[in-house]
């Protein structure tokens, strides 16, 4: 290495290459979470494949002491533990950086790069001259590269002890030998590197008040807290963990403490038909009820969202995105079910689509999306995404409002019915489109005969032109009163902006970072993040005020674009798509270039 | 047509039952099916057996998928909830209706073309999951509603109206839901109410999957020589097992003083059906024996009607799955949102 390299004091990224099913993910967690435990903004990105044991699969740290959470393209230390992948590994290594490897065997041939420093840990005979059987030696040599870091990176011991501690609390067996197996390796670094690197961690204050966690057990946590009490599903990635989560928390939080029996109700069902036809059952029958899924679920469903859109049962479906189309890249991110979800089913349907950028957004707007659905009697789909759901974002710790009571909408039950002459199911008393429901059971009065086929007012079967043109013109004024109810976006205004960004969802974080690089050049832009559909008046206001709008999205057919153009005052040739879909979550330096390279393309046409 | 609405007149002679109803007040709107149809003689054993039951109609879920046996649900208890789904999904908004409030009764009603084909996973998952509901399929061997296809019930070599013969096997749902593990498996004939009734009754009794089977010939599309699902047919192949009665928990057993071979099936309500064997020593709480009896009739074209298993034992999904009783739509926030403290902690092991 001809020049020295520059400090990078708590602003850096880790690669780790690993194989699936060694157990390397609890040691990178580990490794995520000590950062984070010094006070220094951290986020962590997981590449695996769609497979149980023997793929390759990454974990990507990231490091920055001013919060940017988005991926970068840089890679300053890459742990290379997966000898199948060397060769990307090796060449992904920013100029400067390091390499990290396992020197039990000679492996020169495959690792030449003269403008990195290699780095070679003899781990493999490290462990096995320690532990016997080998399924410990599997999982502690990742212990031991744990230890490695800690020394090259300046990783505070103690916390990475308290940490295992709490991991261990109930397996002390356990705790001894991952003690030994961190110590082994940072004695190891100690002896034989100058630590710490330049690429170091130092102890800040920053991540006070915050907490690490992925969406889909922030949604969980947001399902228990609006009160859903059945929630029905089929397994698929990347949304299993939400049910997994709620499950674990309602085991916990709404047992009955007389009884011991469950204030909730979950059910696994034979495929995603059954699932959102019994979160609708359940619906009907009174209860907040939801259902999990992902791209090749929500086709699925399109049949029963259609019935739900047309008989105005409230149902919150949540869409964690990966990518299509077909079963595509199960394990991999995209925002590719726009245009999916906002049209799902025949006929004149549209549906209300929210957007959250992250865990904390994925807790705040599940709550938001159970009272939505039940004030507009409709589905509500939140479309969060695989870098969302299973990653780990750093995000303020969420607060509660013990006053919050759900709202439940336009019901009538017992007592209300009791005090009216007569209820129609759909007679719009209010002229707001939205009209009264009753629970099954409840009382007499509220019966009526719910159906998919054409209905009065009075919840009667009709096949005459006039109802039915007068029902769907209905569900159009609902809608309009829905553009008044749905979240506002949320407007980032700069000074002399010289154009406009609309983003949605997870791509929030890597256009705020690139954002702020384009001020820095003297490309300061106004930014709008959109979190819902419909598209309230603040959009078109937007629009209105820019005639250059980069619309920045994960997929490849510009799907926002499409449903700004469809649903919105926006002119085609006023909106240029920045798209990235390659199954990676977006890093901010693709924005930045997109960017710059349609802003100099239309200077020099100007 | 279903628009010109029923007249609301009864008799002041008319029997009322326990709660002061009239059979009136169980009956729903005018059938816009077939004259003849063997669907509307199930509607009205139907309304007899919750007339009879003195169940309150507003305590009633209806649910169905589509065709015309899932038309139906409008033709009784209109006084009571229905939910008309989509095609071979009725299970499953069930089973949601049911654990949002499981103090409900529910009732789904089916087809043959809305169960054995679209609707078949959804019904063997139901049987598997013992959801507590009475299943009723009204079984015509034929698409009715686009006129005359048929279904997987039609049997070999049965002819559809056009001449067209069937010659795929059928799939028997009695025989299939004993072989999935149903906890009650009856078969009636729409045209012999007095058998019928009964076994209606002990499916809204059971508590956990009751499927009532009840073939019900298509007078306009599978009525005809060479169907086996027409009256005619039916009539000349029917197998009745037992002769049943049903016994309310406080009645007392006097219909049945007369009969020796007498075999009392307790529900968990406390309820009874009398069954009267016709057939020598069947007896319908032996699972394997009662599939092969069936399949051994299956195979010499005989229709063996009656109740053909039960499991008294029966736990059902909620049993199973410790769901409180309260029903789920009426906890109160406060017993479900663990508050603003439990939060705190909660996020605790993010920290």
């Amino acid at each position: 290495m001809s020049e020295t390299t520059p400090q990078r004091v708590n602003d850096f990224v880790v690669k780790l290459a690993n194989v699936n099913g060694t157990g390397s993910a609890s040691a990178n967690g580990l490794l995520m979470k000590t950062i984070f435990r010094m006070g220094v903004p951290v986020t962590a990105k997981n590449f695996f494949p769609s497979n149980i044991q023997g793929l390759p699969t990454w974990y990507e740290i990231r490091v920055s002491k001013d919060g940017y959470q988005s991926r970068t393209d840089r890679i300053d230390l890459m742990v290379a533990m997966n000898a199948q992948t060397y060769a990307d590994d090796l060449a992904e290594v920013a100029v400067g950086g390091y390499l990290l490897y396992d020197s039990s065997w000679p492996r020169d041939r495959q690792l030449k790069r003269d403008d990195i420093q290699l780095l070679g840990v003899p781990l493999a005979k490290m462990v096995n001259q320690k532990y016997e059987d080998p399924r410990s030696r599997i999982l502690f040599k990742n212990i031991a590269y744990v230890g490695v870091l800690s020394a090259l990176l300046d990783l505070d011991l103690a916390v990475i002890d308290q940490i295992l501690d709490e991991l261990f609390a109930r397996k002390p067996g356990l705790l001894e030998a991952n003690h030994q197996a961190v110590g082994l390796g940072s004695d190891y670094a100690l002896a034989h590197f100058a630590c710490p690197l330049p690429i170091r961690v130092e102890p800040m204050d920053k991540t006070k008040g915050h907490v690490v966690i992925d969406g889909n057990t922030a949604a969980a946590m947001g399902c228990l807290y609006a009160g859903a009490s059945v929630g029905a599903w089929y397994p698929i990635t990347p949304s299993t963990s939400l049910m997994d989560a709620f499950k674990a928390l309602c085991e916990r939080h709404r047992i009955d403490p007389e009884t011991g029996k469950n204030r909730f109700c979950i059910i696994q069902a034979e495929d995603e038909l059954a699932a959102i036809g019994m979160a609708l059952g359940a619906s009907w029958g009174g209860a907040r009820s939801f259902t999990p899924t992902s791209g090749p679920g929500l086709s699925l469903m399109g049949e029963f969202l259609g019935l739900a859109y047309f008989t105005e049962l409230p149902l919150v479906v949540f869409d964690v995105q990966r990518s299509g189309p077909s079963t595509g890249l199960p394990t991999r991110t995209q925002q590719s079910d726009i245009i999916a979800a906002a049209y799902a089913s025949h006929g004149d349907t549209r549906h209300v689509l929210l957007f959250p950028k992250d865990p904390e957004e994925c807790f705040y707007l599940t709550v938001e999306a159970f009272d939505l659905a039940d004030r507009l009697q409709t589905p509500v789909m939140v479309l969060s995404d695989l870098d969302i759901g299973m990653n780990d974002w750093m995000c303020p710790e969420f607060k509660w409002d013990d006053n919050y009571r759900p709202d439940r909408g336009k019901v009538l039950r017992k007592k209300e019915l009791e005090s009216v002459d007569s209820f129609s199911r759909y007679l719009d008393v209010d002229g707001d489109g939205i009209c009264y429901r009753s629970y099954p059971g409840d009382h007499p009065r509220g019966a009526y005969f719910l159906r998919g086929s054409g209905h009065t007012a009075h919840a009667k079967y009709t096949e005459d032109p006039d109802e039915y043109t007068e029902l769907v013109d209905r569900l159009s004024r609902k809608w309009e009163t829905a553009k008044s109810h749905v979240p506002e976006p949320v407007l980032l205004s700069r000074k002399q902006a010289m154009a406009g960004v609309i983003a949605y969802g997870s791509s929030d974080s890597a256009v705020q970072e690139a954002l702020d690089r384009l001020e820095e050049q003297g490309v300061p832009m106004d930014y709008l993040r959109i979190r819902a559909f419909p598209f309230n008046e603040q959009v078109d206001e937007f629009l209105a005020g820019h005639d250059r709008v980069f619309v920045v999205e994960q997929n490849r057919d510009a799907q926002l674009r499409m449903l700004l153009l469809n649903e919105s005052a926006a002119r085609r040739e006023q909106l240029i798509s920045v798209l990235h879909y390659n199954g990676f979550p977006m890093s901010c330096d693709i924005v930045i270039t997109r960017i710059q390279a349609a802003m100099s393309a239309q200077g020099a046409a100007a | 047509m279903s628009y010109i609405s029923k007249p609301r007149v009864g008799h002041p002679t008319l029997q009322r039952n326990e709660l002061g109803l009239r059979q009136r007040d169980y009956e729903g709107t005018i059938s816009t099916l077939c004259a003849g149809c063997g669907h509307d003689s199930i509607s009205a054993a139907l309304i007899q057996t919750f007339f009879d039951l003195n169940i309150e109609p507003y305590r009633v879920a209806k649910t169905s998928g589509i065709g015309c046996s899932s038309k139906t649900p409008a033709y009784f208890l209109s006084q009571s909830h229905a939910f008309n789904s989509v095609h071979g999904r009725m299970p499953s908004v069930t089973m949601g209706a049911n654990a949002a409030n499981s103090s409900m009764i529910f009732v789904g009603i089916s087809g043959d073309g809305d169960t054995l084909s679209i609707g078949m996973g959804q019904f063997c998952h139901a049987i598997r999951r013992n959801l507590n509901m009475a299943y009723i399929i009204e079984n015509n061997g034929v698409y009715g509603l686009t006129k005359g296809q048929f279904s997987a019930s039609a049997d070999v070599g049965s002819t559809a109206k056009k001449g067209e013969v069937n010659n795929q096997k059928p799939i028997d749902a009695a025989l299939t839901a004993i072989n999935q593990g149903a906890s009650y498996v009856a078969r009636g004939f729409s045209g012999d109410r007095q058998q019928l009734v009964p076994l209606l009754k002990g499916a809204l009794r059971h508590k956990g999957f009751a499927l009532v089977d009840i073939i019900s010939p298509c007078v306009t599309f599978n009525d005809h020589q060479g169907s086996t699902k027409s009256y005619a047919h039916t009539r000349e192949h029917f197998h009745q097992l037992e002769q049943t009665d049903f016994v309310a928990p406080a009645e007392e057993i006097t219909a049945s003083s007369e009969g020796r071979d007498l075999t009392p099936v307790t529900l968990h309500d406390g309820s009874r059906i009398l069954l009267r064997n016709v057939e020598n020593g069947y007896d319908p709480r032996d699972q394997a024996a009662a599939f092969a009896y069936l399949k051994n009739c299956q195979l010499r074209g005989e229709i063996p009607t009656g109740l053909l298993f039960i499991d008294e034992n029966s736990i059902d999904f909620h049993e199973r799955n410790n769901t409180i009783e309260t029903p789920l739509n009426d906890l109160a926030h406060e017993d479900i949102c663990p508050g603003a403290d439990a939060l705190a902690n909660m996020l605790g092991r993010y920290r």
